[in-house]
């Protein structure tokens, strides 16, 4: 047996895991969905979006941050933290411009996929239609400010694995925004192969004259959801 | 102007269209009409908020502005941002993929107004108790008629989904071309369905014959009026509902304009605004809005051209055109059989374009040419001219969107209609008979006006009229 292998449960299984897993990958590995929104393979995990959070021992973690122990009682998929991540999707709807019927991201988005997975057919907060704009000035490049939803992919990727450092944040709360290092996107150095602007979950950033190229029917969530590709056991739960 | 002592009978909503509508229609003392007028109140706002938008996005984000021709708006935006991006040919499989989804919108179109929407009215008559005459009544007394109704229709979504990816709604025509061709399986299944829709399509057109020709006393005196009739045709002279150049002929046939480029419509094509109605009135420039206003649609189609380019199309045409002999024909209700005949035109088209091996290439993107700043494109959609009219500026966004819908360019026209049907059936008499009121309905469904472009309205909706003196005392008032 591996010494750094430890047992944990998530929702009563027992699993296997490696000592300096996060229990987002330890799940992962286990064929076990947690959700998550502001985490992406090859990125250092930021904690953000809660959407992953889980019950650690009674106590609210997040997935992605959170190192695995030996003996953790994780609660994953129960109705209380169903409940809880519903709502954080659904906040984060309603405080942007999420209009999916024309968004060229729809069907491979991750956000529409969770409000999917989740069952949400509408939103339960109230609108804020914050005043968010486009910022097209770039030749290849796009930034659809209404439906950011602040998770900070772009901005880390464009660090740890573009090697620049064209996004970032400026604001606090609920003034926060996504800002480049620039008084525009034309005047950065950011690339339509960046991984920076695959990173990003939502149709905030684009590459331009992309659009609808993928017909309905072959996108990425068109026939099973999110997560599916994790839990291999249960295809088109 | 209206009179101090003027009266007023409103009807709202107009029912068995799409959308809502408001008909009013103010009495004088005599209770002779004075004014006739269909409001259409419903606010889009289209033309302002796409401004800002990525031109890519276009035929996605403003085909939402319907749910019963979006395919329409959607071709329509997708060949102008062809044109934005300097594409003035298609690859055989982009166009020919692009054409299928159009004529299978058109049969869904026709076959939904004709049998559902329309078909109560002149299988029961005008004055028939609202109670059957519905499209449950159809159901119930002709159910035949209506389960065709209800196949025709879904054939059409199905091609739509076949082309688009969804029945509505979809994305399929993108910049340059589409983004699927059709497999052998999907092909094989529309197929199957096809000597069938040819079979119904003949029949519809015979029932709107044989409608027209034993009513002809009635439907030569209701809201017959000689007007201008404009369309698209193709460059030989024959109907094409997706791409051509402008034609507008007069009431007795000579052209008055022809083969104009959609890029010169505002040489040819104003749009005056009346105080009532959100709908803007089109007119042709010369000679202005007041005597330059035109009809659209199947029959505008139908006169307009100098033949269809499948046979048993043609044939009908033939025949259509012999009851005026060869001359426009001007009668408001012949609507009905020009839109039967174009539904057995798009069953022809569906079919020859099936047959085409094209529809399995892969080649389904033309190259971009020379960026333009602006474009205008237009197409026939069911209802009427569709023109799309957009500039880009040079970070790609919409500065600019005009949009002329094709109930539109029948505002006129409608208004007209309903003003002659009132005088006829209204003039002089205190009393307000739902059948009176529905000639008034059955002379705007004619038309197949979508007055809002988003909602549909089948039937049930509740009707009310209200008669009020000129001081705003409520004198009369029906509900059904």
């Amino acid at each position: 047996m591996n010494t750094d292998a430890i047992t944990l449960t998530i929702d009563g299984k027992k699993i296997e895991a490696r000592r300096g897993d996060t229990i987002l990958e330890a799940a992962d590995r286990a064929g076990v969905y947690v959700p998550r929104l502001c985490w992406m393979k090859d990125l250092l995990p930021a904690g953000g979006c809660r959407v992953c959070t889980v019950r650690v021992n009674g106590r609210p973690q997040a997935a992605c941050t959170q190192p695995v122990a030996p003996g953790m009682v994780i609660e994953n998929d129960t109705e209380e933290l169903r409940e809880l991540r519903r709502d954080l999707i659904d906040m984060l709807f309603v405080e942007g411009n999420h209009f999916c019927m024309f968004c060229e991201k729809s069907g491979n988005c991750e956000l529409q996929a969770l409000a999917y997975r989740f069952g949400i057919t509408a939103p339960k907060y109230p609108y804020l239609f914050p005043q968010r704009g486009v910022d097209a000035s770039h030749p290849d490049v796009m930034i659809d400010g209404n439906r950011c939803v602040l998770c900070g992919r772009c901005v880390r990727a464009s660090r740890a694995l573009d090697g620049k450092h064209v996004f970032g944040f400026t604001g606090r709360g609920p003034g926060k925004r996504l800002a480049v290092n620039g008084p525009n996107l034309a005047a950065t150095d950011v690339a339509a192969p960046d991984r920076a602007v695959a990173a990003c979950p939502t149709g905030t950033l684009l590459v331009k004259r992309v659009g609808y190229k993928v017909p309905v029917g072959r996108r990425l969530y068109d026939h099973s959801p999110i997560g599916s590709e994790i839990e291999p056991q249960t295809p088109g739960k | 102007m209206v009179s101090a002592n003027t009266r007023r009978i409103v009807i709202e909503p107009v029912t068995r269209v799409e959308g809502h509508g408001k008909v009013t229609i103010l009495l004088d003392e005599q209770n002779r009409v004075e004014q006739a007028r269909l409001h259409i109140v419903e606010f889009r706002g289209f033309e302002r908020f796409i401004q800002g938008r990525p031109f890519w996005e276009l035929p996605v984000l403003v085909q939402r502005l319907c749910g019963i021709c979006p395919v329409s708006h959607h071709l329509c935006a997708a060949k102008t941002v062809d044109g934005i991006l300097g594409i003035d040919r298609l690859t055989p499989t982009g166009e020919k993929m692009r054409r299928l989804m159009h004529y299978g919108q058109m049969f869904q179109s026709h076959a939904l107004h004709f049998f559902h929407l329309a078909s109560p009215d002149l299988l029961f008559g005008f004055d028939a108790p609202v109670a059957r005459r519905n499209v449950i009544g159809v159901i119930a007394e002709h159910p035949d008629l209506a389960v065709q109704g209800v196949m025709m229709r879904k054939f059409g979504q199905e091609i739509i989904k076949a082309t688009a990816g969804k029945k509505v709604h979809g994305t399929g025509a993108i910049p340059g071309g589409i983004n699927k061709n059709l497999s052998i399986e999907e092909r094989d299944t529309l197929l199957a369905e096809m000597a069938q829709m040819l079979e119904w399509s003949r029949k519809a057109v015979a029932i709107a014959r044989e409608y027209t020709l034993r009513n002809l006393a009635t439907v030569s005196g209701f809201a017959a009026f000689d007007s201008n009739h404009l369309s698209i045709v193709r460059a030989d002279g024959a109907m094409d509902l997706y791409d051509g150049n402008l034609r507008a002929i007069n009431a007795s046939g000579g052209k008055i304009v022809d083969q104009v480029s959609p890029l010169d419509y505002l040489s040819v094509i104003g749009e005056a605004v009346r105080p009532w109605s959100y709908m803007p009135v089109p007119f042709r420039r010369q000679p202005g809005p007041e005597a330059g206003w035109y009809r659209v649609g199947p029959l505008a189609r139908v006169n307009a051209c100098d033949f269809i380019d499948t046979p048993e199309a043609e044939a009908a045409r033939k025949e259509f055109l012999g009851l005026t002999e060869g001359r426009p024909n001007n009668l408001t209700m012949a609507y009905h059989w020009a839109r039967m005949i174009e539904l057995l035109h798009s069953a022809e088209v569906i079919q020859r374009l099936l047959e085409d091996a094209d529809l399995q290439g892969d080649d389904l993107v033309a190259p971009r040419g020379e960026r333009r700043g602006e474009y205008v494109a237009m197409l026939e959609a069911p209802r009427g001219t569709l023109t799309h009219h957009y500039r880009v500026d040079e970070n790609d966004q919409v500065t600019m969107a005009n949009l002329i819908v094709s109930t539109t360019c029948n505002n006129e026209p409608m208004n007209r209609a309903v003003q002659a049907i009132a005088e006829q059936h209204l003039s002089g008499r205190p009393e307000i008979t739902e059948g009176m009121l529905n000639h008034i309905e059955v002379g705007i469904r004619a038309y197949d006006p979508c007055l809002s472009c988003a909602t549909h309205a089948l039937g049930q909706m509740p009707l009310e009229v209200t008669l009020v003196a000129a001081d705003g005392e409520v004198v009369d008032r029906r509900a059904r």
